[in-house]
């Protein structure tokens, strides 16, 4: 099957926020903070503008209380006393006439008192600047197994590392945006967003309404990536103030450098690892330390944190782990839910860390991971016995048989012999990524589907789980014609809104196809059973048997339901960070060649293979195209996305010199699926869509390292620092 | 501060001759989309960057978030909403379009890569391809969709 909405997207029909066409609509705009941290003393409205004619909205204006109602209740609707970070909304103001409206915007003054900021997430705050709790730091978590200390006492060889990573911005093509109005006295928001109920739970809290008193629909959106997960809470919540002031509906849509600058970002890491090992290079301590940079309020920092720490020690085994992270505020933007979450961060910083452990004892890159990949009957370093049956090694071996690595290592030890400023190097990354939400986290969501048998034969599946691109319209169509044996053409996907689906959870964690997917499998199971039919009934049958029952239940609605049940097994301890911290991994190895040129400076990516174990391919074109978007996103984490920070703010927001990969900029990426079926996902998947983001960095920066000889561990690896890296080769020389 | 004058301009779009009003200052993006009624055409970043908002100017690509509708005066404009779907098959197939929102800026510069395949003897598919980014694909849908439908127009008398 095609994607569903496909023909739609690329004949221009697909309509986005922005394209819908509204009578009598304002535009909305945001006026920001000055300065990254003070005391707000005054809003000055400027000359020139009859201010009058603007819908001007301040926190006075909030019915209820002014939080974006998130884990934590820190973040503002929009700032009343004070500001910590220097995109901070302060006021919103509406009309007609956009152009007038982006000027009025200038025109407005936001005079804050500055107080000292801190924009360095690594150093100790002074009394002065300590902003929550006695030392800034929003979450700490410790993972332990064994006895580290002892470990890294008795070893032959530690190997010592630190490492870096740089903010990252999701520049989805399609900006933020929403659209408010109220109707009946419903507020109804409509806009790009992964997660309506997120949103409807926020509009609740702020506006001091009611369940039925807020609606919030999902719009088509253009890309998410993890920056549509909490965000779009406080813009919905800006366009329903204005709307409800107004009394007129409000489209606010964020220009391109208004999006870059003011949204979430990958959150910064500093990771350091001490790792204890045999003179073979088997794993005995891995003492880790994790630190991120939050940013000006806890977001979802906490369970970013939460991933990052649990897939810190890699896919490896060994019996004494030490992992300690914490998420530490500063007063740059708020640093938030971004693919892989928190997960691409530690593993660069883990795979790196192997590489240079293999080059401490002269050992083949592959051969330490094949001793140290953990098998069936081992331990995770939270106490995970993994024991799904899948094949590591083979992982393993089917990346290096595509990429041709050995040979390749071969050839290009000869080619940079002879080659006069070109160097090329090939480097992997073995890693695995859980799907689902963390620890008991699904439990909590306790998601509910609902798949609806209509009067005319057709069946509608009504969950809030969003397409913004992945192909959930597509595979849940999928999921129902394969367990009904209906057509496509007679599966209704229900637009995302919270008035008409249940909350099924949000679209995020890589959790759609795997949790959702089943759910629906069962609802489908449920409506047959409701029909008084047995599971194997299928096609005709039901569609005859739910014209029946229509004709016997005129007006009345036949729903197929299914709730969230962990699977048996299933146990974690929140407090200690000991358990089956997902229901289930996937398993990946990439390779990366990659050639540098000594004159410029510039790492360029020549060939990717992506191999990964995924439980079951569901639609062999959607799979593919998420392995090979999240790779590509990663190649720009690994050496072209250099968000640069000026007092907090970001330097660089426009697309001009902030540099995301062109078709130009990346090979082809090669692809290769295993299957070992998961029983608790849909047709036996797994989540996969945040794997790929995490392999690319330390392959493409393990091949560097390779090619040249120098230890980078800073991304990205820009030509400024790739000259760094390569200067500290010579001195160490 | 004068309101400027406003003016009839007129131009073909997509095949049809139309009469816009107006300064002749407006972004021609902003045109299409919010006076014209054609919202297809979309808005990425509003400085060249992105290439999302791509049309045809006399039948070669430019980025309409840089056009003055002024520039267009007695020319040709042609936007998404005038590919045929018979002309999107093979990106269809392949995978070309994830969330959709650089869509349809790459189907107009495929479009023109496809109708101009002396182009290749010059640059290859990746390269004339690096002026429309996506961030959900890693392109390699749209690069096969249009390898694609050039062998296709190959092969076809």
């Amino acid at each position: 099957m095609k994607r569903r909405e496909g023909l739609a997207k690329l004949m221009g029909r697909e309509a986005y926020v922005d394209d819908l066409t509204v009578a009598d609509c304002l535009w909305g705009a945001t006026v920001r903070s000055s300065c990254a941290r003070g005391r707000i003393r005054e809003v000055r409205f400027g000359e020139g503008f009859d201010w009058g004619e603007f819908v001007v909205v301040d926190h006075r204006d909030l019915p209820g209380e002014n939080v974006i109602a998130l884990i934590e209740t820190d973040q503002p609707v929009l700032a009343a006393e004070a500001v910590r970070h220097v995109h901070e909304a302060v006021v919103l103001l509406a009309h007609a006439d956009r152009d007038l409206l982006r000027r009025a915007v200038e025109a407005v003054e936001v005079v804050v008192e500055e107080e000292p900021p801190i924009f360095d997430f690594r150093q100790p705050p002074e009394p002065a600047q300590i902003q929550h709790g006695n030392d800034n730091v929003f979450k700490e978590l410790k993972i332990e197994k064994g006895d580290v200390d002892k470990a890294l006492a008795k070893a032959p060889v530690v190997v010592e590392g630190v490492f870096t990573t740089g903010a990252q911005e999701h520049v989805y093509l399609e900006t933020q945006g929403m659209l408010a109005w109220v109707e009946d006295g419903v507020v109804t928001v409509k806009g790009s967003m992964q997660c309506p109920y997120y949103v409807q739970k926020a509009l609740k809290l702020a506006l001091g309404r009611e369940d039925h008193e807020v609606r919030v629909v999902q719009a088509p959106t253009g890309g998410g990536f993890g920056g549509k997960e909490e965000f779009p809470s406080g813009i919905a919540l800006h366009a329903a103030l204005l709307a409800l002031k107004a009394g007129k509906p409000v489209k606010l849509i964020y220009e391109r450098g208004e999006d870059m600058v003011a949204t979430t970002k990958r959150h910064p890491s500093w990771i350091r690892h001490r790792t204890a090992v045999d003179t073979k290079g088997r794993l005995l301590a891995q003492d880790i330390e994790v630190v991120l940079d939050a940013g000006a309020y806890a977001t979802l920092s906490s369970v970013v944190l939460s991933r990052a720490v649990i897939h810190a020690a890699g896919p490896y085994h060994c019996e004494n782990v030490r992992i300690r992270g914490r998420a530490v505020l500063t007063n740059a933007v708020p640093f938030g839910a971004f693919r892989g979450f928190g997960a691409p961060q530690s593993l660069f910083a883990c795979e790196r860390q192997m590489d240079r452990i293999a080059s401490e004892l002269t050992l083949d890159p592959v051969r330490i991971r094949r001793r140290n990949l953990i098998r069936d009957g081992e331990e995770t370093a939270t106490g995970q016995v993994i024991t799904d049956g899948t094949d590591r090694l083979k992982v393993l071996d089917r990346a290096l048989e595509l990429s041709s690595f050995q040979h390749k290592r071969r050839a290009y030890l000869d080619f940079n012999d002879t080659h006069p400023y070109l160097r090329r190097g090939v480097g992997l990354a073995t890693f695995l990524h859980g799907a689902g939400f963390t620890g008991s986290g699904e439990v909590y969501l306790a998601s509910e589907v609902h798949v609806a048998g209509l009067a005319d034969g057709k069946v509608e599946v009504r969950t809030a789980n969003t397409e913004m691109g992945q192909g959930t319209q597509t595979v849940f169509t999928q999921l129902v014609t394969d367990r009904l044996g209906l057509k496509a053409e007679d599966v209704v996907i229900a637009e995302p809104d919270t008035a008409r689906v249940p909350d099924s959870g949000p679209t995020v964690a890589s959790r759609t196809t795997m949790v959702v997917g089943g759910l629906i499998e069962k609802a489908c199971d449920d409506l047959r059973r409701r029909l008084g039919l047995g599971n194997e009934e299928r096609g005709e049958v039901l569609t005859a048997a739910l014209a029946l029952w229509h004709r016997q239940h005129p007006g009345e609605e036949l729903l197929g339901t299914a709730h969230y049940e962990p699977p048996d097994g299933i146990h974690w301890d929140d407090a200690n960070y000991r358990g089956e911290a997902y229901g289930a991994f996937a398993w990946a190895t990439y390779v990366a060649a990659v050639e540098v040129d000594l004159r410029t400076y510039t790492a360029r990516v020549l060939d990717f293979v992506a191999v990964q174990e995924i439980g079951k391919v569901l639609h062999e074109v959607l799979a593919r195209g998420q392995i090979q978007g999240g790779v590509v996103q990663g190649i720009g984490w690994a050496l072209l996305e250099d968000f640069r920070f000026k007092d907090g703010a970001m330097a660089n927001g426009q697309l001009t010199n902030y540099i995301i990969p062109t078709s130009d900029d990346v090979p082809p990426i090669r692809v290769a699926f295993l299957e070992n079926p998961y029983a608790h996902g849909a047709q036996g998947a797994k989540g996969i869509g945040e794997l790929p983001m995490d392999g690319p960095a330390p392959a493409i920066v393990n091949a560097v390292a390779a090619a040249t000889g120098a230890d980078p561990c800073t991304i990205p690896l820009t030509p400024e620092r790739m000259m760094s890296v390569l200067e500290a080769r010579e001195v160490a020389r | 501060m004068t309101k400027p004058e406003h003016r009839d301009i007129g131009f073909t779009l997509n095949g049809e001759e139309i009469r816009f009003s107006g300064t002749g200052t407006e972004r021609l993006l902003d045109v299409l989309r919010y006076r014209l009624g054609l919202p297809g055409t979309k808005e990425g970043c509003g400085e060249g960057e992105c290439g999302a908002c791509t049309v045809h100017l006399d039948g070669v690509p430019v980025n309409s978030c840089l056009i003055l509708v002024g520039q267009v005066r007695n020319r040709r404009v042609d936007t998404v909403e005038s590919v045929a779907p018979e002309a999107l098959v093979e990106l269809h197939t392949s995978g070309a379009t994830q969330c959709g929102a650089c869509t349809p800026g790459v189907v107009m510069t495929a479009r023109f890569v496809i109708d101009h395949p002396g182009l290749l003897e010059r640059a290859s598919v990746r390269q004339l391809m690096a002026g429309n980014l996506c961030r959900c694909t890693g392109y390699d849908g749209i690069i096969e969709g249009i390898a694609e439908a050039l062998r296709q127009e190959e092969t076809s008398p």
